[in-house]
């Protein structure tokens, strides 16, 4: 059973839906006790880092995160919950969950071609193997829209990098935490695959 | 690097998918929900439906067609047409689409955009626009003239200024859709879509006019588009997704194999 964490960031039920198609049982809660007692936990979010922690603190899911993050279950961020599981955000200039150490940095470029957000399919490349990542492919291109990144203050937590202007952490993670910037469950069969890893996987990385 | 991106628009009329032809005589060619599934297996990357049901009572339908679309496509998906009110984006967004489409309502009520973007964040929120060519007037001095109820109606609005108030008012994309190109199949319209592009910066999507691979080549490169639009092409079987994107791989474009 995979419980998602439901906060009001976003569309949390297209992640449910991409768990109906692969057969997998999953609920949504916004209850930090339920959460607390999870075997594994996906963490999604769209929308804004600030807005996001305030509803995470007001109803205490921020703790229960950090508790099972702490009893060694396996998460998975995705998009802006990639973002704030770090110390801080940029955006809003947002003290975060801390479950990793680092901060989530706007994209600044100087040409104007590079648009933002960053949005649509770039391919990743795989710094470090991760059960998460098995069967990843030389090319293989995930969806993004996002307008600020996750960067981890220890270059080891950078599992795969995506090219953006210049690259950035795409994939992070450490131990029982894992966190991809893009949308694995709008990235066609690659995405599924990715989370069909992370459903098999015991949570043990580096 | 970013892939550009094809995008398959599917119309769709009381729950059946149609393809207008200059906005007018419709027809019906099949499954909304079977034909993006087909896509979606195909390798597209990303899917519009525009709802041209024309009474109201009929639109809950879509939301059905959207339900099951979400159930079976892993992959972003944006819905138009008819959506007013934030209250009625919350619902096709609800339903499981990743974007919605505004275009005549923003027109009318340009806080719109800025209300959804707010509610659902900049990323999903889409200001599509019909647009025309004309003759410069102090209006429209860019000679790009914003339509609205599917071409009918001139507004006055220059297309330049309103995709840049758009940007303003909180819209993550822009489609440009050239009435003038619109169901010819003889290209897209390269000068207005570079023209828009470089006025904003978010993505942009060229809409209306593709009739072969050629003709995306050039509104991806010359036109600067960040995607395009396809919709007979692919309906009437004229080309497949793999055919397309292996064209402008080999051409220069780089897209996204499946």
């Amino acid at each position: 059973m995979i419980h998602i964490v439901d906060y009001k960031a976003g569309n949390i039920t297209s992640v449910k839906r991409a768990l109906n198609h692969l057969g997998v049982d999953s609920v949504t809660t916004p209850d930090p006790d339920i959460l607390r007692r999870a075997d594994k936990v996906i963490f999604p979010g769209v929308g804004q880092a600030a807005s996001a922690m305030t509803v995470l603190r007001e109803r205490g899911l921020d703790a229960a995160l950090r508790e099972a993050c702490v009893r060694g279950v396996p998460i998975l961020g995705i998009c802006l919950g990639s973002q704030i599981v770090l110390d801080r955000s940029e955006e809003g200039d947002t003290a975060c969950l801390g479950l990793l150490a680092g901060e989530s940095k706007r994209f600044v470029f100087s040409d104007p071609a590079l648009k933002i957000p960053h949005m649509g399919w770039n391919r990743i490349r795989v710094v470090r193997d991760h059960p998460v990542l098995g069967g990843v492919v030389a090319e293989e291109e995930f969806y993004f829209v996002h307008s600020y990144y996750p960067q981890p203050e220890d270059p080891a937590d950078v599992i795969a990098e995506c090219e953006y202007g210049s690259p950035f952490p795409a994939v992070i993670g450490r131990a029982n935490l894992v966190a991809a910037q893009f949308h694995p469950e709008k990235s066609g069969p690659a995405g599924l695959r990715i989370l069909r890893n992370f459903i098999e996987w015991n949570g043990r990385g580096r | 690097m970013l892939s550009k991106r094809i995008i398959a628009c599917l119309d769709v009329r009381d729950g059946k998918l149609a393809k207008s032809v200059k906005f007018v005589d419709t027809k019906d060619i099949g499954d909304p929900v079977e034909t993006a599934r087909r896509y979606y297996e195909a390798g597209i990357d990303e899917l519009v439906f525009y709802d041209i049901t024309a009474s109201s009572d009929q639109r809950s339908i879509l939301l059905d067609v959207v339900a099951a679309v979400a159930a079976q496509v892993f992959i972003p998906f944006s819905v138009g047409g008819g959506l007013r009110t934030v209250a009625d984006c919350a619902r096709v967004l609800l339903a499981g689409a990743e974007k919605v489409n505004v275009n005549t309502a923003a027109v009318q009520n340009p806080q719109l955009i800025a209300d959804a973007s707010r509610a659902f964040g900049a990323q999903c929120v889409v200001l599509s626009m019909d647009v025309l060519a004309v003759p410069p007037t102090p209006a429209a001095p860019s000679g790009y003239e914003i339509v609205t109820h599917g071409g009918r109606t001139r507004t006055g609005l220059d297309a330049l200024a309103w995709s840049r108030r758009g940007e303003e008012l909180g819209a993550g994309e822009l489609v440009v859709n050239s009435i003038d190109a619109d169901g010819t199949r003889e290209g897209y319209a390269i000068d207005l879509t570079r023209r828009i592009a470089e006025a904003v910066r978010i993505p942009v999507v060229a809409s209306g006019g593709g009739g072969k691979a050629e003709h995306l080549r050039q509104v991806l490169t010359g036109g600067k588009a960040d995607a395009a639009l396809v919709a007979s092409l692919l309906h009437y079987g004229l080309t497949t997704v793999a055919e397309l994107k292996r064209y402008l791989n080999q051409n220069g474009v780089k897209v996204r194999m499946p």
